[in-house]
């Protein structure tokens, strides 16, 4: 059974169509890229896999169940997280007790069992050592580590990854390569749209293709990249 | 009771309503600043008319030529020595430093010149009125407050859609990262829309003090009813303005004749209605989409 | 002969999430220049950062010999640089002339009068009083377009002037630039498809990640290079 799947889901912004028919399915663990020229659908995909968007058709299973009417919340709770593009902390709380509202408001954790969901959460992206500072005065890499803590704590047994790799430098980025890495090899299944490819290829070992509105491709990162269909879609008619 | 009567002072009413009301309309349309302090500018427009005419011994009229070109050049000053800083800190701001700047001015004004209600010198034009038959009588002073109103309306309009600068206070208004980018100088055009603004509010207040009386605390009421004659009439339209300011003064005038006590709640219970049913304003034009305009920026 | 624009070392922030690393490129005069590269690797925050919209970090800005890295827009337009914006960015009440008007707000000098504008786009001139937003995805590039050239730049930055349009239409588009070129405009163009990019213009810079993957001259580059740079292959 898969973790997640979508199947033929559509969706449109007024008259202007997204997605006709799209489908996809996920398993628990798997590491998935999501990947398409400007204005392909991918955070649009990213929102109705959270529930922030809602489908004109189609539907969304979490763990084989229905979740397509499901707002954001009661998807986290059943085991869906997400992180965006622009991290925001909640920036009066410190790190820890940012880790904390996801262990208690998403897992529906209590006490000291939350304390600890929230403790690993921060262990595993690294940000431990940052515990008690302010979240608002984070630098960026780790304000992105956060957001990935907060999600961790809400024990997701899924998670969407929403461009969290732009406007870092070369170490940082290796750093956050390493970070999502462990998350993903702890078991948690992770769907990342992303635009800076390099990083995506470092971990996924599936890469999706949105343009047109539709999946023109799914498989292995090095074959969809070279694919001609693909770099038709990004790069324009005739770059062969 | 002649409501004919009433609804023809109403309207008059209505215009002095519109012609304080307008430079808030193009403050916020333009600059979204909320000026809490437009009613007390009003009031002082209403004081330096007072020290002018005094000092010179003339009717009020007389020393607009004065007047409004002080007012302008203290909007120009307010808005590059503070509204213009304040707006660099996020639009709430400038609300908090006009509430600020509103409490400044009516206490400095106590200070000045006492708490007693005044009057201004209007001439002959203070008392006189001509009967139009069937019961009505008009003022002229109430005559002319609504033409003044309706000319420095028309007048604004006609400079906003007729000339260079009218296209780059529109373009402003739409997009203000997009004027800068086609080359607009956005200081100059904020400066001239405050100094307008509250030049308008100088004239407004010069009227006010001449068809009834003011002190240093007049600004606060005066500045409720400008916002609820914009809010009424559609933030962004001046025309819009004219009319909201006439839905105030009317539904004043004829609640009134039937019961002095409830006029003013009946004002604002129409505000309340107005807001309730269309929050957008009854005359909302394509430029109360102004905010919906932002176009989406990309980084990369 | 020197180039027209220079930019050395360019960094730009968005809060401390860096868009641009260090970016070096050199636009020859009256030349034509593609800026390619996926979405978020900079290319808009370049042109920004050109036209004067966009403060930079470190790094300088040369035009025709003089440093404006400090320069706000309007002294860059008036020095012959104007920038036609991603999602154009018309004014949505105004009409077509006034947009055009405004364009003129800075204008460097006055090459381009309304009546010279309308000929080279004949069919905006029919619509010069109705509102801006009222016009087709074509027109409206056609308008933002028109509205820089009001300006009379001698370098003209086009932002993905494409996105949206149908084939034919963005044909025109560029003929419409090739007309300026002959008319001895310099020319940066961001642009999705690689092979109108390539076809229209003599030099190609790539960004990948807020750098400089590739710069040269496209009858230099095949386009397998362009592609391998675009993807970031062969990136240690």
């Amino acid at each position: 059974m898969p973790a997640l799947e979508v199947s033929d889901v559509a969706k449109s912004y007024g008259s202007m169509p997204v997605f006709t028919s799209v489908s996809l399915a996920v398993a628990a663990g798997e590491a998935v890229g999501i990947v398409g020229p400007n204005g392909a659908g991918q955070t649009t995909l990213l929102d109705l896999l959270s529930g922030t968007g809602r489908c004109d058709a189609g539907r969304v299973l979490l763990q084989g169940k229905d979740v397509t009417r499901l707002p954001p919340p009661l998807r986290a709770r059943m085991g869906l997280g997400r992180t965006f593009q622009v991290p925001r902390p909640l920036g009066d709380l410190t790190v820890f007790e940012n880790a904390l509202v996801g262990a208690t408001r998403a897992a529906g954790l209590r006490g000291r069992q939350a304390q600890q969901v929230a403790c690993d959460a921060l262990t595993l992206t690294g940000m431990a050592g940052h515990a008690n500072a302010r979240s608002g005065s984070l630098r960026l890499l780790d304000r992105k580590r956060l957001e990935l803590a907060r999600a961790l704590a809400m024990r997701p047994r899924v998670l969407l990854l929403d461009e969290i790799a732009g406007g870092l430098s070369d170490p940082e980025t290796e750093a956050l390569i390493t970070t999502i890495r462990t998350v993903n090899e702890a078991g948690t299944a992770i769907i990342w749209v992303e635009h800076v490819l390099r990083v995506l290829i470092a971990v996924v070992t599936r890469l999706v293709c949105l343009a047109g509105g539709e999946v023109i491709a799914d498989g292995a990162p090095s074959e969809v990249l070279a694919s001609d269909e693909v770099r038709t879609a990004f790069l324009g008619g005739g770059v062969l | 009771m002649n409501w004919v009567n009433a609804v023809i002072q109403g309207m008059l009413l209505g215009g002095q309503y519109a012609l304080i009301a307008c430079g808030l309309s193009l403050a916020f349309g333009v600059m979204r600043i909320v000026n809490l302090a437009h009613g007390d500018l009003a009031v002082c427009g209403a004081y330096l008319g007072l020290v002018l005419s005094s000092a010179l011994g003339v009717p009020v009229w007389v020393t607009l030529p004065l007047l409004l070109p002080a007012a302008f050049a203290a909007g120009v000053a307010l808005q590059l020595l503070l509204l213009g800083r304040a707006l660099r800190h996020g639009v709430l701001a400038p609300v908090l430093v006009t509430f600020g700047l509103s409490v400044m001015i009516e206490n400095l004004l106590q200070v000045a010149a006492t708490s007693d209600p005044r009057g201004l010198n209007a001439g002959s034009l203070a008392l006189a009125s001509f009967h139009l038959g069937g019961g009505i009588t008009v003022s002229w002073l109430f005559l002319t407050a609504f033409l003044t109103a309706c000319a420095v309306l028309s007048g604004l309009q006609l400079a906003l859609s007729r000339t260079s600068w009218g296209r780059k206070v529109r373009a402003t208004a739409d997009d203000l990262d997009t004027a800068r980018l086609v080359g607009i100088r956005v200081r100059p055009v904020f400066a001239t829309v405050a100094g307008t603004a509250v030049a308008t509010a100088a004239l407004a207040g010069v009227f006010i003090g001449t068809i009834g009386t003011f002190d240093p605390l007049a600004g606060t009421n005066t500045l409720i009813f400008a916002f609820e004659a914009v809010v009424i009439g559609g933030i962004g339209s001046l025309w819009g303005t004219l009319a909201g300011g006439m839905a105030l003064g009317i539904t004043q005038v004829v609640v009134g004749v039937v019961n002095q006590s409830y006029a003013v709640l009946a004002v604002h219970l129409l505000f309340l209605a107005v807001l309730t049913v269309r929050p957008g304003g009854l005359f909302t034009s394509h430029q109360a989409e102004i905010g919906e305009a932002r176009g989406v920026g990309a980084l990369g | 002969m020197s180039a027209l624009l220079d930019i050395a070392g360019l960094e730009v922030f968005y809060g401390d999430f860096q868009a641009l690393f260090g970016v070096s490129m050199s636009v020859p005069r009256s030349g034509a220049t593609a800026l390619v590269g996926a979405n978020g690797a900079g290319k808009t925050t370049l042109l920004r950062a050109i036209a004067g919209a966009q403060p930079c970090a470190s790094g300088t800005v040369s035009y025709d010999g003089a440093n404006i890295t400090a320069a706000p827009p309007h002294r860059r337009i008036s020095r012959g640089i104007a920038l036609v914006p991603e999602g154009r960015k018309l004014f949505p009440s105004l009409t077509v002339e006034e947009n055009i008007q405004v364009g003129a707000a800075a204008a460097a000098s006055d090459a381009w009068p309304l009546e010279r504008i309308y000929g080279a786009f004949p069919l905006i001139a029919k619509r010069r009083r109705q509102r801006a937003s009222t016009l087709s995805g074509g027109e409206q590039q056609a308008v933002a377009i028109a509205r820089a050239l009001a300006a009379a730049p001698t370098l003209l930055l086009l932002d993905e002037i494409s996105l949206g349009l149908a084939p034919r239409v963005v044909e025109e588009l560029y003929q419409t630039l090739s007309g300026l070129r002959s008319a001895g405009a310099t020319l940066v163009i961001v642009e999705q498809d690689l092979r109108r990019a390539m076809d229209a213009c003599d030099d190609l810079v790539c960004l990948l990640e807020g750098r400089v993957a590739l710069a040269a001259r496209v009858a230099d580059v095949s386009r397998d290079e362009v592609v391998a740079a675009y993807f970031g292959e062969g990136r240690s």
